[in-house]
């Protein structure tokens, strides 16, 4: 065999080759968030006023809709942020979360619509309107960093873009479990300040997670 | 995630799955059998995708590299050679990427180049130049083996320090230690010595 440039490195990867555990399949990873974020759901329904809740989701079908778009966009979004940590992922899976997200963002716009046809609908002020963006930023923390940890246990060579679509779903799941302390009906400042929150979160994602990704890229996988 | 059609997969790619899945397992011959492999399917694709021939190098280490990080998100039951085309044309795109940027700050002017006067140049400069090389060189030998490693990979074979991880078979930690340890004895020998 004619010696290669290659033959140090190659067998320092051999020297270096330890038993892996392989990855179950993205989906199933994407689950194992996703009961996290629900767990953390159930924690936090022990807070809320439910019959309030309930209350305001029987009085504005939109808001169901609503809650809906970005439940499902979490899920999408969390489902597509696993299939594109593989190194051999399609990037298309950046728009399995489309779907959802324009559920969300047009059920949200309707309720805007539905606030100048009913007066008498709690608007949020300003400071409500903070508190909004507090939660869905602090929530975001854990979440972020939880969905980090697993999708770095994978190889993406798209970092910046799965980091983001993890923001996705996480801001998304985060704007969900807002629904929980959320006592005001949907209007365009309302609207326009979750928007500011999901776009912090996601950059942050994308920013911060295209760093893990690549400082972890050549590290031994767990 | 790529699938191929297991009636399209001829005994290579089998072998070559199999290989990965005992990889996974922890055998190290069947690893490194199927890196040395690799290294001929990963320059094929570096040049069919646009990679100059004296940049193929780059490339197959940045895929045998990512091959290794990559090894627990591999399938069995699927394609290992389409999974190896699409990291290595992955790869080759961001190698190609990195050369376009560099060649957008950088232009190509030997004549400019050749003329320009070096007002620094100095007759005597060889001369010192290697007297400092010889004192470097004997400093270097007195350091303890391990220090010493951590000088010849990092500093004077330039590696990176994942790649000095990869071939002298120590962690990242320990060779910055080294290096760090190394670099301090140095700087103490060749005060002396001046």
């Amino acid at each position: 065999m004619t010696a290669s440039p290659h033959d140090a490195l190659i067998r320092g990867l051999a020297a270096d080759l330890q038993p892996v555990r392989r990855l179950p399949p993205p989906p199933l990873r994407a689950l194992g968030w996703l009961g996290a974020v629900a767990a953390i759901a159930v924690a936090l329904a022990v807070f809320a006023d439910m019959h309030a809740v309930w209350g305001r989701m029987a009085a504005a079908p939109d808001m169901w809709l609503a809650v809906l778009g970005s439940t499902a966009t979490a899920v999408l979004a969390g489902i597509a942020a696993f299939e594109l940590s593989l190194p051999d992922a399609r990037r298309a899976w950046a728009w399995l979360p489309l779907p959802g997200a324009v559920l969300w963002v047009g059920a949200s716009g309707f309720g805007c619509l539905r606030a100048w046809v009913l007066p008498e609908t709690h608007v949020a002020v300003l400071d409500e309107s903070r508190d909004c963006i507090l939660f869905i930023v602090a929530l975001s923390v854990p979440l972020s960093a939880l969905l980090l940890m697993m999708l770095r246990r994978a190889c993406p060579l798209y970092p910046g873009l799965t980091a983001a679509i993890g923001g996705l779903a996480v801001a998304a799941a985060a704007a969900t479990l807002l629904n929980l302390f959320h006592p005001y009906d949907a209007a365009a400042t309302d609207l326009v300040v979750h928007i500011v929150a999901v776009a912090l979160v996601v950059l942050a994602n994308r920013m911060l997670g295209g760093r893990v990704f690549a400082a972890s890229h050549f590290a031994t996988p767990m | 995630m790529i699938t191929a059609d297991p009636q399209t997969r001829n005994t290579d790619d089998l072998r070559r799955s199999a290989q990965m899945a005992a990889a996974q397992a922890g055998d190290r011959a069947a690893y490194e059998a199927l890196l040395r492999d690799c290294v001929p399917l990963i320059r094929a694709i570096a040049g069919r995708v646009g990679v100059p021939p004296d940049r193929g190098d780059d490339v197959v280490q940045d895929v045998l590299l990512t091959i290794h990080r990559a090894r627990q998100t591999f399938d069995p039951g699927r394609s290992f050679t389409a999974w190896l085309r699409v990291i290595a044309e992955r790869r080759s795109i961001d190698l190609l990427r990195q050369v376009g940027r560099h060649s957008a700050r950088e232009f190509h002017a030997p004549l400019a180049f050749e003329a320009y006067p070096d007002e620094g140049a100095d007759p005597t400069r060889g001369v010192e130049q290697a007297e400092v090389s010889d004192r470097v060189n004997d400093a270097l030998a007195t350091l303890p083996p391990r220090q010493r490693e951590a000088v010849e990979a990092l500093v004077l074979q330039e590696q990176s320090l994942t790649e000095a991880a990869a071939v002298t078979r120590r962690t990242k930690v320990a060779l910055k230690v080294n290096l760090h340890r190394a670099l301090k004895a140095l700087r103490g020998k060749l005060q002396r010595t001046e």
